[in-house]
């Protein structure tokens, strides 16, 4: 009965029955486009899991967006919101890219610099924004957002210029090979797949660091607390101004590592943007659907990246890629409104023990 | 106590009959009884998780009892929802307000029930109905005046019309004077008197046995759950209900040995402050307190009590002025060097300032000290020495319920919580121990831990400044009484021989021989 009862109120229950809804709901919009859902769904799966190169593939995918979880996560639990993880994704792959292309350094060196300086790009980029509300008591969702479409802009000049830019094409030149962080060639063969890069070993051991920080260090505890309750946190003689600037730092810098690994793992060059390409939001759907955890966010990171990767193929069966949008957007919805859910359920379970 | 019953004991209005309340395991209301006649003011007494607000929330229909009966007018009721009883004339006027701060009282009292014509909302009936019932009781409010700008107890008025204006026969007033002065206490009560003139019936949740023997006919007590009994109050005396609510005789006077002051402990001269606002709230402010000895800081709430103990924490900057702890400057300095050197504080706010709700118990008990050795080694924490530090205060200081470490702080009752803050606080071992309201809202068998652990720093020769709207409590503890009044001390009088009459003299500006 108890553990029946554990299972009635772990989150991971509902997470999994929210994914299932946002599939039924999908179902009905295929079938509304004419669309047959088992066709579609059978051609997602199939492009997911029916040879061992497309799972690495959506591991490839899923690198970036683990990251820009993590990021979003991070700030969750501290009391911010980084919806500017999009801006500082941009600003860390445009760094990592120019630095890639410029830099003329033996292979292992080149790659970290490259990191550090797209870390170091993604948390300064969001402590601009942590200074403005700090000083200047602007909310930081306001200039977050302001200053996602400031990076698109650099981001689109910057690829424009001579010396980056490609002659006679939309991106830049592309990123030196000592700077990639593709697997070893022998490797890559193994897997049949080209763009297999380290990048889900780093998400992975970002997951486990910041997981670390957030519930076994005086530096998780002192951030929770301003997030909490910042009056009882000052009062306390914690440096809430700090503490909120550290936990937007922090954030900043897993988007701008998640950019590097993006345009140094898989892309190799970067190409001047239409419109926002929306890893740091898909980030914030990762982090939902993850709870806000660390660890929670590798397997919704995997997730989102292999429904990204699958929905990349739909096409071929005339199925919109956008399914996967809707498909995701109910997921996020159900499990916002999981809790409501959770208290039908568990009350219902307790209805039926007292019988 | 002069007060004339409007009691008709012919009718009964509200009977809750053997009412059981479970949640899961936990049995919150077991057999509990209720009789409440028309035009009766029917207190509810019992401790800090007695389960009086249980107990109430089914009555107000936000509960299903698991088992029993209610009667409203002798009919039997099922509410489903709290709307139900609203609608069968049950209004509850919680303890935390429920008020939408920028809107005005009218908007706020009319929410939900607004009076329309065409489509829009008809304001200028809405504000004559809302007159006419605060003139009909006595309770003055300014129906155009914002939330956010008026003072708590008019907040409270607001909260009252509310429900009358809702057409409640019975009103449930939930802790309804523990965040009003003195002076909007007496108002209130001339409200319930009123209401109850005019055949409303009162159910009044409280701790303050004063007020129950100043205002009520019948009280009932509960205890751990169960249905203590009813008791008619002019029978009673406060002894006799305190006893009954907490089980055992409860000391009420606090026993103190004599003590001769020591060193100047805290020196504040000069001191001068803004408050929020802007405005100058301390006005050249004097205070000293010594070793072994506990100096109350009596006043009507906000005369810059609030504004001085910020400053004194850190919280908040002054203008000028000089203030040492054992002679070291700590004007003007941070939270964590003025608690470095020396001053430690309950603050008025426990939910505010006191706690993280969400940080276990545990967590909260290290909030000064997480960056220190055992708690913490080279930035790691360690969840074991937090963990037993926490077993031990819990254990001393009887924290209810045991073995709730690793609980969040919100799920504690208030008494509970505030056991945690001072725990926290007096095993910090400071020089000088703030204390602003640290029986706010508390019971008494609370009240009477709270005030032995005061005591107890006093003995231990540390300087306490108990800074309190409770005169009783000032005056049972002190040894010294300072008059707060417009930013400035105004008199002072040694704890023995303070006279009630005169500091209210004083509280209210009048200055007697210096």
């Amino acid at each position: 009965m108890n553990k029946k009862k554990s299972i009635l109120e772990s989150n991971v229950l509902y997470t999994i029955v929210a994914i299932i809804a946002g599939f039924l709901v999908g179902a009905i919009f295929l079938l509304i486009a004419g669309i047959s859902p088992a066709v579609a769904y059978g051609k997602l799966f199939d492009s997911i899991f029916s040879k061992p190169k497309y799972l690495v593939w959506t591991l490839v995918y899923a690198s970036p967006l683990i990251f820009t979880g993590l990021s979003v996560a991070f700030s969750f639990r501290t009391g911010v919101f980084n919806i500017g993880a999009e801006g500082q994704f941009v600003i860390g792959s445009l760094v990592a890219c120019v630095l890639g292309i410029v830099l003329k350094l033996p292979p292992v060196l080149h790659a970290l610099v490259c990191l550090v300086a797209a870390a170091a790009a993604g948390c300064i980029w969001s402590l601009i924004v942590g200074v403005l509300k700090v000083k200047r008591g602007i909310h930081e969702v306001l200039s977050f957002i302001m200053f996602n479409w400031i990076a698109f802009y650099l981001s689109n000049y910057v690829v424009n210029l001579p010396g980056i830019h490609r002659e006679s094409s939309e991106a830049t030149l592309d990123i030196a090979e000592n700077a990639r962080l593709l697997l070893p060639e022998g490797i890559r063969k193994a897997l049949d797949c080209n763009a297999a890069h380290w990048g889900i070993l780093f998400a992975v051991i970002a997951a486990v660091v910041i997981w670390v920080i957030i519930e076994k260090t005086t530096l998780g505890y002192k951030l929770k607390a301003v997030g909490f309750n910042r009056n009882c946190a000052q009062y306390g003689g914690i440096n809430a101004d700090g503490s909120v600037l550290t936990a937007l730092g922090i954030s900043g810098l897993l988007s701008g590592l998640g950019g590097a690994v993006q345009v140094l793992g898989m892309a190799g060059r970067l190409s001047q943007f239409a419109g926002q390409e929306g890893f740091g939001f898909e980030g914030i759907t990762v982090a939902l659907i993850g709870g806000s955890n660390p660890i929670g966010c590798i397997f919704s990171g995997i997730f989102y990246g292999a429904m990204k990767y699958g929905g990349s193929k739909l096409s071929i069966v005339k199925a919109p890629s956008e399914v996967v949008d809707i498909i995701m957007g109910c997921v996020v919805l159900l499990i916002a409104i999981s809790h409501v859910f959770k208290v039908f359920v568990l009350n219902a379970a307790k209805k039926k023990e007292a019988k | 106590m002069g007060r004339t019953s409007h009691m008709d004991e012919s009718k009964v209005v509200i009977q809750m009959k053997d009412i059981v309340k479970k949640f899961g395991d936990f049995t919150a209301n077991d057999h509990i009884n209720l009789t409440v006649h028309k035009g009766e003011v029917h207190a509810i007494l019992g401790e800090n998780g007695a389960g009086k607000s249980t107990m109430m929330n089914v009555l107000c229909g936000l509960y299903k009892p698991t088992s029993g009966q209610i009667f409203i007018n002798e009919k039997e009721v099922h509410f489903n929802s709290p709307k139900d009883a609203i609608d069968i004339g049950i209004g509850m006027v919680h303890q935390h307000f429920m008020l939408i701060q920028p809107f005005t009282v009218t908007e706020n009292i009319i929410l939900g029930m607004e009076p329309t014509k065409g489509l829009s909302v008809d304001k200028a009936t809405a504000r004559k109905k809302v007159l006419e019932l605060s003139e009909r009781y006595g309770m003055k409010v300014d129906p155009d005046a914002k939330i956010e700008d008026i003072s708590v107890g008019m907040q409270q008025r607001v909260e009252i019309l509310k429900v009358l204006y809702r057409g409640a026969e019975t009103l449930i007033l939930d802790e309804p004077t523990a965040s009003l002065t003195p002076q909007e206490i007496e108002g209130l009560m001339e409200i319930i008197d009123n209401l109850t003139a005019d055949g409303k019936s009162i159910i009044l949740i409280t701790h303050k046995l004063k007020e129950i023997t100043a205002s009520s006919d019948n009280c009932t007590i509960i205890r751990q759950g169960k249905y203590i009994r009813t008791v008619k109050v002019s029978d009673v005396n406060e002894n006799d209900l305190a006893a009954m609510m907490v089980g055992r005789d409860v000391n009420f006077k606090v026993d103190k040995k004599d003590m001769e002051p020591g060193e100047v402990v805290l020196e504040v001269d000069d001191l001068h402050a803004k408050d929020y606002r802007g405005v100058e709230i301390l006005k050249g402010f004097h205070l000293n307190v010594r070793r072994g000895e506990i100096v109350g800081l009596a006043g009507v709430d906000g005369n810059g009590q609030t504004e001085l103990v910020e400053v004194l924490t850190g919280l908040r900057k002054a203008e000028s002025g000089k203030v040492t702890v054992l002679g070291k400057d700590v004007f003007n300095k941070s939270p964590k060097e003025t608690f470095a050197n020396g001053i430690s504080s309950i603050p008025a706010d426990r939910q505010k300032h006191g706690l993280i709700l969400e940080f276990s118990n545990e967590d909260n008990l290290i909030l000064q000290h997480f960056e220190e050795e055992p708690f913490s080694n080279h930035g790691i924490l360690n969840r074991k020495a937090i963990k037993k530090h926490a077993e031990k205060l819990i254990e001393k200081f009887d924290v209810r319920p045991r073995g709730c470490a690793e609980a969040p702080a919100g799920t504690l009752s208030g008494g509970n919580q505030q056991k945690v803050i001072i725990a926290r606080e007096v095993t910090n071992d400071k020089e000088l121990l703030i204390a602003v309201n640290p029986t706010r809202g508390l019971d008494v068998g609370a009240i009477e831990f709270v005030h032995k652990y005061l005591v107890e720093q006093r003995n231990k020769n540390r300087a306490v400044l108990l800074v309190s709207f409770e005169l009783d409590e000032i005056m049972s503890l002190s040894d010294r009484i300072e008059v707060i009044f417009d930013g400035q001390i105004t008199g002072s009088v040694p704890g023995k021989d303070a006279d009630e009459k005169e500091l209210g003299f004083m509280m209210a500006g009048g200055k007697t021989n210096e």
